[in-house]
């Protein structure tokens, strides 16, 4: 850029030499701050003889983890302690952001619903649950779980499956190469369907015939898997959770902890999405509906061409924001003992004192989580944003 | 982000940490001086242990870890009630100590070789004697250890239980399954509601909970034995020598006192007593007090206000815990409770 003062050619009255400038100093300033931060901490520690430095991720932890994604046991280390803690918060992150999108969807249409009955379940709901503080919401999902019947008087809603003050367990298949094949077959399944609607899409653009593309689109979905599997043999052996000693062994297992922090932080963040969604769908002006009605548009039509597009653009921004407090908040876990990342890294900060370290990881790890979310978020903000034709 | 409070407490060490003044502190007793400038001792205690640390209805404190802040505060400041008590849970207790939010941890803290280095923390003499002790409910069936295989283990994060377990089971070839959970009351809760089938701690922390949490006491078992080495004791920073000693020679004169048979009753009588040991003790004769930095009638108060060690065992062991003395007895009665010499 040049300068437009023509007298004066001095560099200090340079806008460029300006900007440049004043952001080297403030970096400048910023660098000297966490270098005495930095320098800080280190005579500080040294001074009061506290240990220091990573050394300890490679030593052996010597504590046991209730429930672990990957094989684990005390004699590993505290780095893989930590990512069985990272593993296990990622794990009910992932379960809640689906459940409590697919929770707050469904009420956030109902509450603008026409159905009275529908819409105040929704809007009651919506009102109980996002004014009561999520640590209540956890510890009270906590307690009832611990008021179920023992595992030996386990509820049983169907045959092999339990529910008790254990958690929920209930029949898994037993893996089988197979799988692995049924699964690719299952990604083929997903792009055919892809290509299927594009299709569909392209020729509805091009000759006006709308062609329904629901029972076709399934049948494409399920037919690869479905052929893969009967083709190895149809494979499949129950592994049925048994009574061994005090607990359930085998099947799939959802631990009371799981269960309670991830129907509290569900429940919770669901309201919120509710929320989004009804201010999202009641943004759209009501012309916009009415002529899409005067076009002669079939309701479902109008929900998936001209609503929704639209309510998307208000919806997708708040909705990252809910995301990320959801996996943040399932940090609460601590609180009723579900091993996530944060009760880890509490016991390893313990054991080691190295607290500025186990501190410093847990931070890294949720602002990691954080910026992917954010990221996948903003990719899919950009596709639902409106493209100005 | 949104943290639980303990990792706030967590957070204020780093924070501490970072932004302490870098300059070293004063060498005449840092911590010394900022009690009596403070006129209270702040003493970290469990969130609620029977026998070591519990708050009444009125909120008063009582217990044996208690009673040790108690005989810090009587000699250093003169009155046994100026202390500020400060529940600390497992995992905040050391932060808490090391960012100076407490003066001492009188916690049902065991003294391991990584606290006493890594940790940066000084321990007093062990004020007790206990190990790792398991809880059962009577209809699991369970009598000793080896009966435990599988079982759902209910335990405090960051104790050397939650280790002591994990060796113990690992060296019988049994599977477990470990409910850590840091609150004291969401973890009894927990076993007492049949989450867990064993509830494992220091073993003399188990019968306040059989007696006081439990709706039916008689239908657990505590299993006999204990399967660690915890001596407890008080834990300082590191860093503070005169603090150090004040409270490693406090806790002598609990010891020394009942050995000697001096209690808070005869104290006043004693003063009188001929035998050497006792009128140093009693800041008759010499100067002891001075070296610590107190005055001579520290150790009177100490007995005087809180008593000597058998009447500190006996007040918070005695009915209706009545948890036997064993190893806890004084050295001339066969146990290994033995004041060092005050001269």
């Amino acid at each position: 850029m040049e300068t437009k003062n023509k007298t004066d050619e001095s560099i200090f009255y340079s806008n460029a030499f300006r900007s440049v400038a004043y952001q080297a100093v403030l970096f400048g300033l910023l660098t000297l701050l966490g270098w005495y931060l930095y320098s800080n901490v280190n005579e500080n520690l040294a001074r009061q003889g506290i240990a220091t430095g990573w050394n300890f991720l490679t030593t052996s932890s010597g504590f046991d983890i209730g429930e672990s994604v990957i094989r684990y046991d005390a004699g590993d280390t505290y780095g893989r302690a930590l990512l069985v803690g990272f593993l296990n918060t990622l794990r009910v992150a992932v379960l809640g952001i689906v459940l409590a999108t697919f929770l707050g969807v469904f009420m956030g249409v109902a509450r603008v619903s026409s159905n009275w009955l529908l819409s105040t379940i929704a809007s009651w709901y919506v009102e109980i649950c996002r004014n009561v503080p999520v640590v209540l919401h956890v510890i009270f999902w906590g307690t009832v779980i611990h008021l179920l019947p023992a595992p030996k008087q386990a509820i049983i809603p169907f045959e092999g499956a339990f529910i008790m003050n254990r958690g929920v367990v209930m029949p898994f298949p037993v893996a089988n190469d197979a799988y692995v094949w049924v699964g690719v077959a299952l990604l083929v399944g997903i792009i055919g369907v892809v290509v299927l609607n594009k299709w569909a899409q392209r020729k509805r653009e091009r000759t006006g015939e709308y062609i329904p593309t629901l029972w076709k689109g399934l049948g494409v979905l399920i037919a690869p898997p479905l052929l893969v599997w009967l083709a190895f043999g149809a494979p499949l052996v129950w592994d049925v959770p048994s009574l061994q000693g005090f607990n359930f062994k085998g099947g799939l297992q959802f631990s009371p902890e799981l269960i309670a922090l991830l129907v509290g932080i569900t429940f919770y963040t669901g309201a919120f999405i509710a929320e989004i969604v009804r201010s999202g769908i009641q943004s759209v002006a009501s012309g916009q509906i009415e002529a899409a009605r005067a076009l002669g548009l079939r309701p479902g039509f109008i929900m998936r061409y001209v609503t929704m597009p639209q309510a998307l653009r208000v919806i997708v921004p708040p909705t990252t924001s809910q995301y990320l407090s959801l996996t943040k908040n399932s940090s609460l876990g601590v609180l009723i003992g579900y091993p996530d990342l944060v009760n880890i890294g509490n016991t390893t900060l313990n054991q080691t004192g190295q607290s500025v370290e186990a501190i410093a990881v847990m931070m890294m790890v949720y602002l990691s989580i954080s910026i992917v979310i954010s990221i996948c978020m903003n990719i899919y903000n950009r596709v639902a944003a409106i493209k100005e034709r | 982000m949104r943290q639980t409070i303990k990792s706030l407490a967590v957070l204020a060490v780093a924070g501490t940490a970072a932004f302490a003044a870098a300059p070293a502190v004063a060498d005449d007793g840092p911590t010394l001086k900022a009690v009596k400038e403070r006129g209270e001792v702040l003493c970290g205690v469990h969130q609620g242990r029977y026998g070591f640390a519990i708050a009444d209805s009125q909120g008063k404190w009582k217990g044996l870890d208690v009673d040790f802040c108690r005989a810090v505060a009587a000699a250093v400041l003169g009155d046994s009630e100026k202390v500020k008590y400060m529940p600390l849970g497992s995992v905040q207790r050391f932060p808490a100590l090391q960012s100076g939010e407490v003066d001492m941890l009188s916690r049902t803290t065991t003294i391991t070789l990584t606290r006493d280095s890594a940790l940066g923390l000084n321990f007093g003499p062990p004020t007790f004697y206990t190990g790792t002790g398991f809880m059962v409910r009577k209809s699991i069936g369970a009598t000793k250890v080896d009966d435990l295989a599988g079982a759902a283990v209910c335990v405090f994060p960051g104790s050397t239980t939650e280790k002591n377990i994990a060796a113990l089971f690992a060296s019988k070839k049994m599977d477990y399954k470990p409910v850590v959970i840091e609150s004291s009351k969401q973890l009894v809760g927990a076993y007492m509601s049949g989450r867990c089938d064993v509830l494992a701690m220091d073993q003399a922390g188990l019968p306040g909970h059989q007696q006081f949490d439990a709706s039916n006491p008689a239908d657990h078992m505590i299993i006999p034995g204990v399967y660690s080495k915890e001596p407890l004791g008080v834990g300082v920073r590191a860093g503070d020598d005169q603090w150090f000693d004040i409270i490693k020679w406090v806790t002598h004169v609990t010891f020394n006192a009942e050995e000697w048979g001096i209690s808070s009753k005869n104290v006043d009588e004693m003063k009188a007593s001929n035998d050497i040991n006792i009128q140093r003790l009693l800041g008759v004769k010499g100067d002891l007090g001075a070296k610590l930095g107190l005055d001579k009638e520290w150790a009177y108060r100490v007995v005087k206000q809180v008593g000597n060690y058998g009447e500190i065992y006996d007040s918070n062991w005695g009915p209706p815990l009545n948890l036997e003395r064993g190893i806890n007895e004084l050295w001339t009665k066969g146990g290994l409770m033995y004041g060092f010499p005050m001269k």
